[in-house]
Formats: structure tokens, sequence, C-alpha cells
């Protein structure tokens, strides 16, 4: 059940360009991997979405990406500060899989670290921009780590047979799920609320707008992408509808993944 | 005075638990037809508030009053349905099909084409197949907003819904909207001088009970719209950062009743209005 509460935090450390923000848990519950939280973003209006990075004992972390006004704001609390954090949110990967390997890119590697633990420490591949950001890996024990150019789907083509669980940026998720049709895939959308209030998070599922706060973040790339009438995500183009992963709007992106601005 | 949410901002069926802290909850707009809305990007942040373009996304009338309706009532909460339509007729024709319901009359969504008749045509049409209870949810970028609130009274309405968003655009990084559709509903902090002055203005014209909507946040700012002349009180943008904001805005409202003195919310209505009357004279 979700709750929304004033936590202290904790520790802010940083991972290259990230900062990991640990916040008092409290009575709240972290939830299974790949759920979010809305966590306040002081002096702006509407909360930021954050995959659960980490859960240790009488903590909640959340990776985060300082791009904009929000991000900012959150990644320069410093302990003791008090933010209002709501969730656990929407639905986390399934964790009935027998051979996992967790594919991430970039900030999108957010929820990997907990999905990490539940799965007692599956390998992973994670692809990042530079040597400067991949300094996140550190938070994933048994990971391969590639750098741009080298693209996290490269390594996928050498090891078939496996169960992905992916996030990162649509174009990569795009991309795992053309490698991997019955791979876990953990989206993005702008959102506003968390909670299925404001609408603003719909993506296309099954020919249908659907809210991915509360039907996603995480789907299920075969089960859509099997089907002969949608393609996830896909927005209809006759009606001069853009691609989700082409949005004119880079800056503002908030997602489960990253909660960029 | 009722506490409620304003249409749009809350979906009762999936967060309940946050209907229940209503008095009454009003539905996202219903449309004869149903409606997928708009493209994403839907909404942005400002500085000072959000832009929306959701675009009146809804069931439409038939699968609302087969499906969504009968769940909604089975909440136990009384319900204000939000109707919307591209013509007089169109409000009418849905209005004519419910019943134990407040009617909430959308005549400013900004995020689509509006019905050419005017605000009191549209009332007209609904008052003439309906007995229900009529609010008129007018726009804060009407002209004289005050003669808008005449004009509805005059053909029937029961009551003001105060305000809509306003229209606003933003841009993102590489100069182009942020949102798909341009420009959208302004809404959030910076709408609350806007409402606040409509609700004033319509005070001065009008003895119908009027909701006040518009950036409230905090158990104060819901007491300046009531001192402003407004009866009810409605929570937008405010719900989707705090889920909570029902019964926190209602506690810091009963502590700012105590600390101006005023014995009830209804004690505090057109207050603003009488202090100006009491300088005037």
């Amino acid at each position: 059940m979700p709750r929304r509460e004033r936590r202290r935090v904790v520790a802010v450390e940083w991972l290259g360009p990230y900062a990991l923000v640990r916040v008092e848990r409290g009575t709240l519950d972290p939830g299974v991997p790949g759920q979010f939280f809305m966590v306040e973003a002081p002096g702006c209006v509407l909360p930021r979405a954050f995959s659960l990075c980490l859960a240790p004992r009488g903590q909640l972390a959340f990776l985060i990406d300082p791009v904009g006004p929000g991000t900012r704001a959150l990644a320069a609390r410093v302990p003791g500060d008090q933010i209002a954090v709501f969730g656990p949110l929407g639905n986390g990967f399934r964790l009935d899989v027998r051979k996992p390997l967790l594919v991430g890119g970039g900030i999108g590697i957010a929820p990997l670290p907990y999905l990490s633990q539940a799965l007692e420490q599956p390998p992973a591949v994670l692809g990042f921009r530079s040597p400067h950001h991949a300094a996140a890996a550190a938070l994933l024990p048994n990971a391969d780590v590639v750098i741009d150019p080298v693209l996290v789907t490269d390594v996928l083509a050498e090891t078939p047979g496996r169960d992905v669980l992916a996030c990162g940026p649509e174009r990569m998720l795009e991309a795992v799920r053309v490698a991997a049709p019955t791979a876990q895939l953990a989206w993005e959308a702008p959102m506003a609320c968390g909670y299925g209030a404001c609408y603003g998070c719909v993506v296309e599922v099954d020919g249908e707008l659907k809210r991915l706060c509360v039907e996603g973040p995480v789907f299920n790339g075969g089960e859509a992408h099997d089907s002969a009438t949608t393609h996830l995500l896909r927005v209809r183009t006759d009606r001069g509808w853009a691609h989700a992963g082409q949005s004119p709007a880079p800056s503002a992106a908030r997602s489960p993944t990253n909660g960029a601005t | 005075m009722l506490l409620l949410n304003a249409s749009g901002c809350l979906d009762a069926l999936t967060a309940p638990e946050v209907a229940r802290g209503l008095d009454a909850f009003v539905t996202k707009t219903v449309t004869p037809e149903p409606r997928e809305g708009n493209a994403p990007v839907r909404i942005v942040e400002t500085e000072f508030g959000m832009l929306n373009a959701i675009g009146l996304a809804n069931p439409g009338r038939e699968r609302f009053l087969a499906e969504t309706l009968p769940l909604l009532r089975a909440l136990g909460r009384p319900l204000w349905v939000s109707v919307g339509g591209f013509s007089a007729r169109d409000y009418a024709d849905t209005c004519a099909r419910l019943d134990g319901v407040t009617v909430e009359l959308n005549l400013s969504c900004p995020n689509v084409d509006e019905a050419p008749e005017s605000a009191a045509e549209i009332v007209a049409a609904c008052r003439s197949v309906t007995g229900l209870p009529l609010y008129a949810k007018l726009s804060p970028a009407a002209w004289d907003i005050a003669e808008t609130a005449r004009a509805v009274e005059a053909v029937g309405a029961d009551g003001l819904s105060l305000v809509n968003t306003m229209h606003g655009l933003a841009l993102n990084t590489t100069l182009r909207p942020s949102l798909a559709r341009g420009a959208g509903g302004y809404s959030g902090p910076a709408l609350r001088p806007i409402a606040l002055a409509a609700v004033y203005a319509c005070r001065r014209a009008t003895q119908l009970p009027i909701v006040g909507m518009g950036g409230v946040r905090t158990g104060r700012d819901a007491l300046e719209l009531l001192a402003c002349g407004a009866n009810h009180v409605s929570l937008g943008t405010v719900l989707f950062a705090d889920p909570d904001a029902p019964a926190r805005v209602r506690a810091e409202l009963a502590d700012e009743l105590a600390r101006t003195r005023f014995a009830s919310p209804e004690d505090a209505v057109g207050f603003a209005l009488e202090a100006v009357a009491s300088r005037e004279n």
C-alpha cells in the first residue's frame, strides 16, 4: 500500500555525475524492484518519479541524474533535510525468472541494483556514454560495462537463452526487445502524479492508451510484441502522433527511471 | 462548505482512498463519443505551475453510463459529473441521461475546440432537459466573467465553478513547445490570484453558490477563496503532488478559521467584499 511520508535525508553519495540520495525508510514499504516513488523536488510544483535503486536496512536510496531544477535541488540536499516520499507505485519486475540477465543504459540502471539483490546477483550488462558515467556500475556486482559506441545489444547478441530484464533509454529498450522478445522492459514517460490521477503518462498498449504509472512502468515486451494489433509505446502516426521514443521534449522527461528535470 | 477535487485531477476508481477524503467526487469530463485525448507529451512543469494538454480523454457517454458511473456510485460519495461536448445539443443529451448527481458543465476546456454556442446557450439547453443541479464551469480568460455569470444565472444555472485553467505555453531546450499540442491549460500556484479575482468579481455579480478552485495548496489558500465569495473549494494540481492534500487542507483550514476567529467556513464567505464595502461607506 503506497503511503506519503516526510523522511530525513541520510546521505548523498556521488557516482560519476549521478547522486545516490539515501533517505530514512521509516515504515514505508520498499516494494518490489521496478516499482517507483514520487519524491518531493524542493522548490518545484510537482514531485519527481524515481524507481527504487537500493533498499538497505532502514533506508530507501534513489539514483538521480541532476539535469534539471528538480533533480538538481534533490541532489543538493544535505543530511537532516526532510523530503516527502510517496510510494511504492506501479508494477515492478516479475521475479519468477530462471536465467536472469539485467540490462541497463545510463541513468536507466537505477532499478537494477535492488533487482540484482532480489535475484541473487545475476549477470548484468550496463551501457554508458562515458567512463565518467560508468562510475555508477559500482552499484551492481557481476556487471559487464560497455561504453558508447559499443552498445548493450552488441553484448546481448552473445548471450542467448537468458531472461532479460531491462531499463534504459527508449531506443535501447526497442533494440533489446528485438534481440530478446520476451524481455521485461521498464519504460518511462512524463508523469505529474504517479498514481493515476493526471493521465499525463499514457502510452499505447494493446491498441489502447494506458497510464504508465498504473499499468507499468514494467511491461512484458514479448506479449505486446507478439500481439498483431499493437506495438508497445508506438503511438499512431495516422493521427499525427509521434513515436513516443522520438519525444521532442528531452528536457520534459520525468520518469520512474531517471526523474529527468 | 464542500471540499471537492477539480475535474480531471483525480481518478476515484484508481485512488478511492483519496476520493473518500473529499465531500464529493467530480469526474473527468464526459463527452458523447469516446476520446483518447491528445498525443504525449501531455504535461510539463513550469516555474510556478504546470501545463496540461490531456484533451478530455474519456470513455464516452455510453461506456461512462454503463461501466464507470455504477462503479463510482459504489464508492458511496456524492458525485458531480463533468459534462463536455462540441455543441449545446451534446451537453444537453448527456444531461438528459443522468440522475442522482450534480452536473458541472465544462464550458471552458482549453485543450479542445469549444462548442460554438455561448455558455448561456449551453446552460439553457441543459436546463430544458434536466432538473439536476447545474454548475457552469467558466474560463478565467473571459473578457468579463461577471457578465458570463449573470448570463448563465439568468437561464437557470444553479451554481458556478471558478475557474478552469488558463492557456499557456512552455518551450523545451530545443525551443520547441514542450507539449505535443503546443499550448495547454496552465494550473497550479500561478493560477491562484486569477481564481481569487474571478470568484471576487462573480460574487459581486450574483448570489449563486460558487465552487472556487485554482492553485489551492494550503488551508490559508482555501480560506482566501472563501473570503472572496466561494462557498465551496476544489483541489486540483495539488492532488498530483500530495494525495493527502484533502485531509491536510481541511485541518489547516480549521486552524486558520480558529486563528482568524471565524466560527465556520460559511462565516468567512465573502468577507473580503464586506471589508471593501465598509471602506467604501
